[in-house]
Order: structure tokens, then C-alpha cells, then sequence
């Protein structure tokens, strides 16, 4: 450790013995103000960083001539109506097959089981997901039911989401305004 | 009897040890730090269970809250190389220290009319400024969010030569129309892949 040399640097007369001090410093105050700093800087720091959850669409312009043709029984479609409610039907909608109304808790079963039965019926086929959000659902209906897809693993063909309110059509609407659920 | 004497012992710890151990706890919390920036808009993200992380770099930031959209660009080259293009394109001049205020500042929600004024107060002054009504987008085909994102875009490109990424961080109760009129504004410049900002939820099983 080194030293610190206190005396007076004189030479005058006799030999001045230097007198020896302590070099031990009260550290207490300075590791009190370093805990304090480091309990600062460890809660503004953002230690958890924010998850992203991709999302493709298709693009608008383009006229695909080759486009993939899906049977109607092998699609599902969900509607996002108000007050987080969800209509879903398979294939096309018509009035002897009422679209299911659910919450978000009850459609992860629908989803699997619907999964399950497209690939029954169609021979190992994937389902196909449409999800139409209505102008009724929150920004929140939407990133729960991207999730739902994501968890049942029914987005192996990219779900198609298709939000332009003039794509809704008359008897969805129809349905949904009887049920409630339309804004 | 004599009594046993007891050897006073001193209190005081050598602490040099201790010391050193929270100044490098210290050091490593600075440098590390990335200091949370207070929100203009209060937004809670719904949680979902994927895993991606959200890219620290070329990255432009849509916050949806209460109707209004604000912009974060990362990158202070990237916010300095996009407030010089959006000035040519609205006419505006910005000198060298407005540029650089601008660079250290995190979203923002200023028409270009009031860029300047904005620019050129002091936090405090910011925050109780009616200036911060969103980045315009109104039904015009080149409003201003489209040009926001166009010109990050190409600035992104020219510095960093790479394609920048698009993420939207939407408060969960907003209503989808005003979501879709972002994402309009989006796909009319090609961009069809954004992410959307979410908090983490534990997986299910």
C-alpha cells in the first residue's frame, strides 16, 4: 500500500522523523452513494425488452394470376366483433350453419378442434384462417387472436387477414347485427 | 477471581472489497443503460406468447394511442439524415443545433408546421405544449405519416444499407378502424410486413 509522507520536508538541524499515519480511509460514505447510484441505474433500465409479433399482409396492387385455389370447407373464418366477442364459421356462411359466437377464452378449443377435423376431412390438408376485424374490435381483439394462432399452431398457411370494411359481407353483417356484435 | 478480560475488538470493516465490487456493478449499469424516456401517450401493449425480440437498431417505432400517432425512430444518425429530407420536402430549415436536438429526442407527434417551435423548447415545456397532436394523417395520399416513414425509410437505406423495419405499438383498447388507417398508410408504400410491439405473457402449454 502506499504511503502517504506527512512530515515537514525540512532538513533543519537535527533529523525530523517523519511521523507515520494511518492510510486507512472511511469508505463507508463512498460505498453508501455507489449502492445508491446502482439501485438507480438498475431501475431505469429497461431490462425486459418489448416482444415483436410479425405480421404479413398481403399487398393490395397486385393482381395475382396464379392464385391458390382452397376449398370452402377448409377455411375458417373470424370475425372480430365489439365487446370482445368473436364470430366464427367454416366455409361459406349461410343460414342453416349460424356462425359460432365465442369469447376469447373458449377459441383456442374451437381452433384446435377445427384443425383437427379439416385435416380429417380433406386428407391431410392445412386449415386456412380468415380474419376479418370489424370496425367494432379493439386493437387488443386482434393481437389476442394473431396469438391464439400462433399457440393452436393453425397459422401454417398465413392467415389471411382482411380488414377493409367493404370485404364484409351482407350476411355476416346481417348475422353479427343480430347478435350484437356489430359496431 | 480476576476477572477474564474481554479484548475490545474495533467495529470497523475493511471495506475497500465492497467498494470496488459496487463501483463495477456500477460502471457495467451505465453502460448498459438505455434510460427509459416517459411515453407522450400512455400505452399499455397486450401480451402474447411470442418469443422475437424487437431489434435495437433501423427500426421506426408507430405508437397508436387515443386516436393519435406518434413516430420514434431509432438512431440518431437516422433521425438527423430523416429531418433533413422531410425539411426539403416541407420547405423547412433546421440549423445544426436543431438538428441535433432533434437526434436525442425519442417519439415524437409534431406536424412539420410547428417541427421547429417544437424542436426548440425544453422537455418541461414540450410535455405541457399543445403541440403534440399526432403526426398528421389525413386522407391525402402523401400525408405526412406516409412521408415520415418514407423518408426514415430512404435514410435507412442510405446509411445503413438496409431495409428498415416497421413495428406498431398500439394501446390495447384502441379501436381497430384507426389501427387500419396506419396500416393503410403502410401498404401503400409496399411496406406488408410490420411487426406488432407486444409484452411478453408466459407461454401456454
Amino acid at each position: 500500500m502506499a504511503e502517504l509522507n506527512t512530515g515537514g520536508g525540512g532538513d533543519k538541524g537535527g533529523k525530523v522523523r517523519s511521523k507515520k499515519q494511518s492510510t486507512r480511509v472511511d469508505l463507508t460514505a463512498m460505498v453508501d452513494l455507489a449502492f445508491l447510484l446502482i439501485t438507480f441505474f438498475m431501475l431505469t433500465t429497461s431490462l425486459s425488452k418489448p416482444l415483436a409479433m410479425d405480421i404479413a399482409k398481403p399487398d393490395k396492387d397486385i393482381k395475382d394470376e396464379n392464385r391458390k385455389e382452397l376449398k370452402a370447407s377448409q377455411t375458417m373464418t373470424i370475425l372480430l366483433g365489439k365487446n370482445n366477442k368473436i364470430a366464427w364459421y367454416m366455409g361459406v356462411p349461410s343460414p342453416n350453419t349460424p356462425p359460432t359466437i365465442e369469447g376469447f377464452a373458449d377459441i383456442r378449443a374451437s381452433l384446435l378442434k377445427n384443425k383437427q377435423e379439416v385435416k380429417e376431412k380433406m386428407g391431410g390438408k392445412d386449415i386456412v384462417i380468415v380474419i376479418k376485424p370489424t370496425d367494432g374490435s379493439t386493437y387488443k381483439n386482434f393481437v389476442d387472436i394473431m396469438d391464439e394462432l400462433s399457440i393452436t399452431k393453425t397459422n401454417i398457411n398465413a392467415p389471411a387477414i382482411d380488414d377493409d370494411p367493404a370485404h364484409l359481407m351482407d350476411s355476416e353483417k346481417d348475422f353479427m347485427r343480430a347478435q350484437g356484435i356489430l359496431k | 477471581m480476576p476477572r477474564v478480560k474481554v479484548p475490545r475488538k474495533s467495529t470497523s470493516v475493511d471495506m475497500t472489497a465492497m467498494c470496488d465490487v459496487a463501483f463495477l456493478l456500477l460502471t457495467f449499469f451505465i453502460l448498459t443503460a438505455t434510460s427509459r424516456q416517459p411515453d407522450p401517450l400512455d400505452i399499455k401493449t397486450p401480451s402474447s406468447t411470442v418469443q422475437f425480440k424487437v431489434p435495437d437498431k433501423d427500426l421506426a417505432i408507430l405508437s397508436i394511442g387515443k386516436g393519435k400517432v406518434f413516430v420514434e425512430l431509432i438512431g440518431q444518425d437516422i433521425k438527423r439524415e430523416t429531418l433533413l429530407k422531410m425539411g426539403a420536402l416541407y420547405g423547412a430549415k433546421f440549423t445544426e443545433a436543431e438538428l441535433k436536438r432533434f437526434a436525442v429526442m425519442s417519439s415524437f407527434g409534431v406536424p412539420m408546421q410547428g417541427m421547429k417551435q417544437f424542436i426548440n423548447m425544453s422537455p418541461e415545456e414540450r410535455t405541457k405544449s399543445k403541440f403534440e397532436t399526432g403526426i398528421p394523417v389525413d386522407s391525402t395520399a402523401n400525408n405526412e405519416l406516409y412521408r415520415w416513414i418514407e423518408q426514415s425509410r430512404y435514410a435507412v437505406a442510405e446509411l445503413h444499407k438496409t431495409e428498415m423495419r416497421v413495428s406498431i405499438k398500439g394501446d390495447g383498447p384502441e379501436e381497430y378502424p384507426v389501427i387500419r388507417k396506419i396500416v393503410e398508410v403502410l401498404q401503400k408504400q409496399k411496406v406488408n410486413k410490420f411487426s406488432l410491439i407486444t409484452s411478453a405473457e408466459a407461454a401456454a402449454k
